[in-house]
C-alpha cells in the first residue's frame, strides 16, 4: 500500500482542490444571485414577500447545512428526481449562502441612515430612483468586507460535500488515508490546503474594511 | 392668496396626540419661524407639511395641492416644497454638483449642460461655486448645510421648509448659513423654518408661531411677539433660550 510518495499525496490533493473551488465559486455565484433577489425582496414594501424570504432565511440559517445536503441528494432521490453529488452539493451551497448573503446585504442597506431616503424623497425621488442612485451604491461599499468574510465560510462548508461522495479536497483526503493509513500527514496537508485557500480571503476582507471604513468615516 | 394652508391638523404617534388642532396660514413671500421647546410638535408640524409626515385629520394644502405622503403625491410636491434637515443629509457618494443636480436630471429631465449651469448659479447663490467637484465629506458643517440648501434651491421651489438647520452647527459656522437665509428672504422666498435661532427669527422673520404642547399657543408679528410676549409660557421660553 505504501507505493504512495508524499508528492503523490499532495498531487492528488490539489487536484482535488480545484473542485473544492469550483464548488465554492459556483456557490458564491449562485448564492450571490439568489440571495440579491432575497435582499430585494425582503427590503421591497410588500409585506408578503418580506414574509416568505424570513421563512427562508430562517429555514436555511437555523438547519445544519449537512441536513440541505442530505435533502437535496437524498431527498430529491426520493421524488423520483435524479441528482448527482455535484448538483446536489451545488444546489445546497447555493441555497445555504444566499441565506446568509441576503441577510448581510439587508444589513447594510438598513445601516443607512434614514436622512439618505428622507432627503431623497424631499427631492422627489421615487423608491426605485432612490434605491439606484443613492442607496446601493452606499450599501455595496459597506457590504464588500462582510461579503469577502462570508465566502471563508463557503469554502470551508464545501467539505461537508464529501459526505454525499463528492470528490474534494476533504473526499480526497479521506480516499488517501484508506490507501496509505497516514491521517496525521493526510489530514494536515488538506488543513493546510484550505488554510491557504482561506487565509487570502479573510486577509482581504480585513483589508477592505480598514480601507473602505477610513473612507466612511471621511463621509 | 395663501400658498401653505394648515387647517384643524391633528397627528397621533400610537397613543401620544403631538398635534392638537394645528390651523395656520401662510402667504408668499413670508418668513415664519416655528418656535417652542422640544416636544412641542413643531418639527412634526414642517414634516407633515411636505408629506414625510402623515397626520390623521383636517387639511394641509401647499401651492394648491392636497399634501400627503402618498409618494406620487410627494413626488409632485417636490417641485413646489423643498427641505433642509439639521444633519444636512447630502448623498455622501456624490460630488458637490452631483448632489446638486441629481433632482433636476431626474425628475425635472433637465439636459446635462443645463443641470451644470443650474448648478453653479444655486451654488454662486450660497458662495461655494468653487465646491463644485468636491465631496461633501471636504466640507465644513456650514458649508454642507450651504450645499443642502443649494440643493433644494435647484428644484426651484416655492416654499423652503428648514428643519432646525443650524442646531447641529459650530457657533461660528451659523452666520454664514443664516446669512445665505436671509438672502433668500430678502429676494422673496417663502421660508419655513423651525428654530433656536431668536435673534434671527426677530431681525428677518416676518411672524413667529410659538407651539406648546401641540398647539399654537401664541403668534403674531415677529418683533412684537418676541418683545412683548402675552402668555406666561412663552414668557417663560424667551426667557430660557435668550
Amino acid at each position: 500500500m505504501s507505493q504512495f510518495t508524499d508528492w503523490d499525496i499532495l498531487r492528488n490533493l490539489l487536484l482535488a482542490a480545484r473542485w473544492t473551488v469550483l464548488l465554492s465559486l459556483i456557490a458564491f455565484a449562485g448564492g450571490s444571485i439568489v440571495g440579491l433577489l432575497l435582499t430585494f425582496m425582503r427590503i421591497s414594501r410588500r409585506r408578503s414577500l418580506i414574509w416568505v424570504t424570513r421563512i427562508y432565511i430562517e429555514i436555511f440559517q437555523g438547519t445544519p447545512l449537512l441536513m440541505q445536503l442530505f435533502i437535496a441528494f437524498f431527498g430529491l432521490g426520493l421524488l423520483g428526481i435524479d441528482v448527482s453529488a455535484w448538483t446536489a452539493a451545488a444546489l445546497a451551497l447555493t441555497l445555504f449562502s444566499s441565506a446568509f448573503l441576503s441577510d448581510i446585504w439587508r444589513g447594510c442597506v438598513e445601516s443607512l441612515p434614514k436622512g439618505q431616503w428622507e432627503a431623497s424623497r424631499c427631492l422627489g425621488l421615487n423608491y426605485l430612483q432612490t434605491m439606484r442612485y443613492i442607496i446601493l451604491p452606499q450599501a455595496l461599499r459597506i457590504a464588500i468586507p462582510p461579503t469577502v468574510g462570508f465566502s471563508v465560510q463557503i469554502v470551508k462548508g464545501t467539505a461537508l460535500a464529501s459526505i454525499i461522495g463528492f470528490v474534494e479536497l476533504t473526499k480526497a483526503g479521506t480516499m488517501l488515508n484508506n490507501a496509505t493509513f497516514e491521517p496525521f500527514k493526510v489530514f494536515a496537508l488538506v488543513a493546510l490546503i484550505y488554510f491557504l485557500l482561506c487565509y487570502p480571503l479573510s486577509r482581504a476582507s480585513q483589508y477592505l474594511e480598514e480601507r473602505l471604513n477610513v473612507a466612511g468615516k471621511r463621509a | 392668496m395663501s400658498l401653505v394652508s394648515v387647517r384643524d391638523v391633528h397627528k397621533y404617534f400610537g397613543e401620544l396626540h403631538v398635534l392638537k388642532g394645528i390651523d395656520l396660514t401662510i402667504n408668499a413671500g413670508e418668513v415664519v419661524s416655528i418656535i417652542g421647546r422640544s416636544g412641542s410638535g413643531k418639527s412634526t408640524l414642517l414634516r407633515c407639511m411636505n408629506g414625510l409626515e402623515s397626520y390623521e385629520q383636517g387639511a394641509i394644502i401647499l401651492d394648491g395641492m392636497e399634501v400627503s405622503t402618498d409618494e406620487f403625491q410627494v413626488r409632485k410636491l417636490s417641485h413646489s416644497v423643498g427641505m433642509v434637515f439639521q444633519s444636512f443629509n447630502l448623498f455622501p457618494h456624490l460630488t458637490v454638483g452631483e448632489n446638486i443636480m441629481l433632482a433636476p436630471k431626474l425628475i425635472k429631465r433637465v439636459g446635462k449642460e443645463e443641470a451644470k449651469k443650474l448648478a453653479m448659479e444655486v451654488l454662486e447663490k450660497v458662495g461655494l461655486a468653487d465646491k463644485f467637484g468636491q465631496y461633501p465629506e471636504k466640507l465644513s458643517g456650514g458649508q454642507q448645510q450651504r450645499v443642502a440648501i443649494a440643493r433644494s434651491l435647484a428644484m426651484k421651489p416655492k416654499v423652503l421648509l428648514c428643519d432646525e438647520i443650524t442646531s447641529a452647527l459650530d457657533p461660528e459656522l451659523v452666520g454664514d448659513v443664516l446669512k445665505v437665509l436671509e438672502q433668500l428672504a430678502a429676494e422673496g422666498m417663502t421660508l419655513i423654518l423651525v428654530t433656536h435661532e431668536m435673534n434671527f427669527a426677530r431681525d428677518v422673520g416676518d411672524r413667529v408661531v410659538f407651539m406648546h404642547q401641540g398647539k399654537v399657543h401664541e403668534t403674531g408679528d415677529a418683533k412684537e411677539v418676541l418683545a412683548n410676549p402675552q402668555t406666561p409660557e412663552l414668557q417663560q421660553f424667551i426667557g430660557a433660550v435668550l
